[in-house]
């Protein structure tokens, strides 16, 4: 009866320790669930889920605050991804499909006052204040918060033109129709 | 010795045979009898600064110049690009956007070249002892000259002839399958120009230093096939092994026709490099012949103008760059029942929304197709799951489920059945009783991985300074912070500022400093030392002056 008894609290302290070893020496900062659907997030920070950034938004899903359809920028393949990451269903895009856009300054009506400067995101605006400005539109994400703050509306949001090497073939138009409709 | 009496196309040679493929109709009585004719020289030329795979050439022409036949007016822009040379002498009227023949139908940036009809040369710089030359140097040479690959794909062919220093190649197969119903442009040029042809085989196998070369052609080009024989037997060269092959479609298809030569395989994703072979199209080695050998860049190609929708099928000497629609005319213009103008083959050609588009390096065929010509009609049905694509896939892959994954969008499946292993050569498309579109599915699907993939790389981009700009964010807080908090410091330092008492004793030190100063001086600042006797005269005028006004003063004062 003792034997066993101490046996049994023997045991129970040694998986106990192991355990809180474990917890000490494989712990994870983050919940890694934010991370993967911040992987898929589009990344351009935009604020258009209602959330700072990708990342709160990540944050939101994962606690289930916020659904998976509220990134226009992202998409239909952005929800189908987080559908299939999280289990859930995927729907339509809140705001329905975007164009693809870059932000362009008119750079003769730009008075240099950095506002939107500050309000980029990824840094993908050049200038100082009393400088002209300009957009590098490599690293310009279209997230559109740089058009706001511009206090003489120089900043315009233009389509991304598609040339033939970025062009993709559409999705086959065919209606299979039932054999035997009437 | 007595030379050999029969061409040294004797040899009895194992064949291996690739996996599917299809017995085609295939169509080339319509044209195959016809020789190359030159077109005519057409008034305007639009010559794309993309014609290859890679990066656009970049133009070194000003609108308004005149150039010479043969000019460079494009230059590579990087490694992976090509050249462009101006097709004949003229003048450049534009370098805009214009429709190109491409399946978007989107515009690209052309040079628009207004022929003068002199069409004068430039002057040409021919290497005949080509031998001499290093294989970089003949590279120099082959990728100033603009050429590409003229068998469809168009990659730049100095980059196909660079093995690099450490991988030795075996064997260079030249491809004269011509695999594809209809074209003959192929079949014309070896039986019109073998010896161009097997002259730049001998360029090309030099570039490379390969051990031997095979040139594989399939049995229904019986005349090509005596010609090439003919012509290594005018040179006596029994290195270059021709061999015929069994018409097979797509025996013409890189990694088919290795595995017909040679039994080996491309792995999956890789490239012939991988096994030590190198694959050039006989059109091509003629374009590598005439650039080394009479300096000639590619300014044209042969192109097969053809099917029941023209009136008089032909193979054109064509500009780079002449309109589709002037073939056509020199061809007697189009039948009233034209349905599809198709630039390519029927199985890989792609349809053409209009004539008036140019032709490009990769031009090799116009094909005109009557309704009901060739290939699949009647409606889209569901799939029957009845397995025939899987058994005409030359690239041994799974149709059916790709076209699933496909359709589905699930692209991640869709990679796991290789379907960037698909040639889109057509096979599985042309037997599906159900009248699939399979090989469009492929292409949505392979454009639209692509597509994410930049995503995928932008939204890296866009993370990475998102995540900079964050942290510089915090770090300049920080440093604020930093700095008001030490010039706090430095004033909590100070003996207690605030209080009244200190403030005092720090007016008095202040002042006691003062008076030692003045003391360690001496007596007062004095600027009275050492005065001439004249300005201590002025002096005491002046004081004397002083004091009788003040006692002037105090005089009225007292009044």
């Amino acid at each position: 009866m003792l034997t066993a008894i101490v046996a049994l609290a023997l045991l129970a302290l040694a998986f106990g320790l192991l355990l809180g070893y474990a917890a000490v020496r494989f712990k994870v900062d983050s919940d890694p669930i934010v991370d993967k659907i911040d992987a898929i997030l589009p990344q351009t920070q935009c604020g258009q889920c209602g959330f700072a950034g990708c990342h709160p938004y990540a944050e939101a899903i994962a606690k289930g605050e916020a659904d998976i359809n509220m990134c226009p920028p992202g998409g239909e393949t952005v929800v189908m991804a987080l559908a299939d990451l999280l289990g859930r269903d995927a729907k339509p895009v809140e705001g329905g499909p975007k164009e693809k856009m870059v932000a362009f300054i008119d750079e003769q009506t730009c008075i240099g006052c950095t506002l939107c400067l500050q309000a980029c995101p990824v840094d993908a605006i050049l200038g100082a204040a009393k400088q002209m400005h300009t957009i590098i539109e490599s690293e310009c994400t279209g997230c559109e918060l740089c058009v706001e703050p511009c206090p003489v509306d120089c900043i315009s949001m233009i389509p991304i033109k598609v040339a033939p090497a970025t062009w993709t073939w559409p999705y086959p138009a065919t209606s299979i129709k039932p054999e035997h409709a009437s | 010795m007595t030379k050999p009496t029969s061409p040294p196309t004797a040899t009895v040679r194992k064949l291996w045979r690739f996996h599917g493929g299809l017995h085609l109709p295939d169509h080339k009585s319509l044209s195959c009898e016809q020789p190359i004719q030159p077109a005519i020289l057409p008034k305007r030329l639009v010559l794309p600064l993309q014609q290859h795979i890679g990066a656009a050439a970049k133009p070194i022409v000003a609108v308004g110049e005149r150039v010479l036949k043969g000019q460079m007016i494009g230059q590579p822009d990087g490694f992976v690009s090509a050249a462009l040379h101006a097709p004949t002498s003229g003048t450049v009227v534009a370098i805009e956007e214009r429709a190109v023949a491409h399946p978007s139908g989107l515009t690209a940036p052309c040079i628009v070249l207004e022929s003068d009809g002199e069409d004068r040369w430039v002057e040409l710089q021919p290497h005949g002892n080509w031998t001499a030359l290093d294989p970089s140097e003949l590279r120099n040479l082959i990728r100033e000259a603009g050429i590409v690959g003229l068998g469809g794909a168009g990659f730049p062919s100095f980059i196909k002839l660079n093995p690099g220093a450490r991988t030795e190649v075996d064997t260079l197969i030249l491809n004269a399958a011509e695999c594809e119903p209809y074209i003959t442009c192929d079949d014309r040029l070896m039986r019109e120009r073998a010896d161009e042809v097997i002259a730049g085989a001998r360029i090309m196998r030099h570039a490379l230093h390969a051990r031997r070369v095979v040139i594989g052609i399939e049995d229904n080009k019986p005349q090509a096939h005596a010609a090439l024989g003919a012509a290594l037997a005018r040179i006596d060269r029994s290195d270059i092994e021709l061999v015929q092959v069994p018409t097979l479609y797509p025996t013409g298809g890189e990694k088919q026709l290795i595995k017909v030569l040679t039994g080996r395989e491309v792995p999956s994703q890789g490239l012939p490099i991988d096994i030590n072979i190198v694959c050039h199209n006989v059109a091509t080695a003629a374009a590598v012949h005439r650039a080394v050998e009479r300096g000639e860049p590619l300014l044209s190609r042969i192109v097969t103008v053809t099917g029941r929708g023209v009136a008089t099928p032909r193979n054109l000497e064509v500009l780079i760059g002449t309109p589709i629609d002037d073939l056509l005319r020199q061809c007697g213009g189009t039948t009233p029942t034209l349905a599809r103008l198709v630039l390519g083959g029927p199985l890989m050609g792609i349809t053409l929304p209009h004539g008036g588009l140019p032709i490009t390096k990769t031009g090799n065929c116009i094909l005109a197709l009557a309704p009901g010509e060739f290939g699949q009609h009647g409606p889209v049905r569901n799939c029957i799951r009845c397995g025939e694509c899987a058994r005409a896939c030359p690239a041994n892959l799974l149709p059916q489920q790709l076209y699933w994954h496909a359709r589905a969008k699930d692209f991640d499946h869709a990679q796991d059945y290789n379907l960037f292993d698909c040639i889109e050569c057509g096979c599985c498309a042309y037997v599906c009783p159900a009248n699939l579109p399979l090989v469009q599915y492929y292409r949505y699907a392979k454009t639209e991985i692509w597509a994410q993939a930049r995503d995928k790389k932008k939204a890296e981009l866009a993370r990475e300074r998102h995540d900079f700009r964050t942290e510089r964010q915090e770090r300049e807080k920080a440093e604020r912070a930093a700095k008001l908090a030490k010039k706090k410091a430095a004033l909590e330092e100070s003996p207690a500022a605030d209080s009244e008492e200190a403030k005092k004793a720090a007016i008095k030190a202040a002042m006691e400093r003062a008076k030692a100063k003045r003391e360690a001086a001496g007596i007062e600042p004095q600027n009275t030392e050492n005065l001439t006797a004249d300005q201590q005269r002025q002096i005491e005028e002046a004081e004397a002056r002083r004091a009788t006004e003040k006692k002037n003063e105090s005089a009225n004062e007292r009044e």
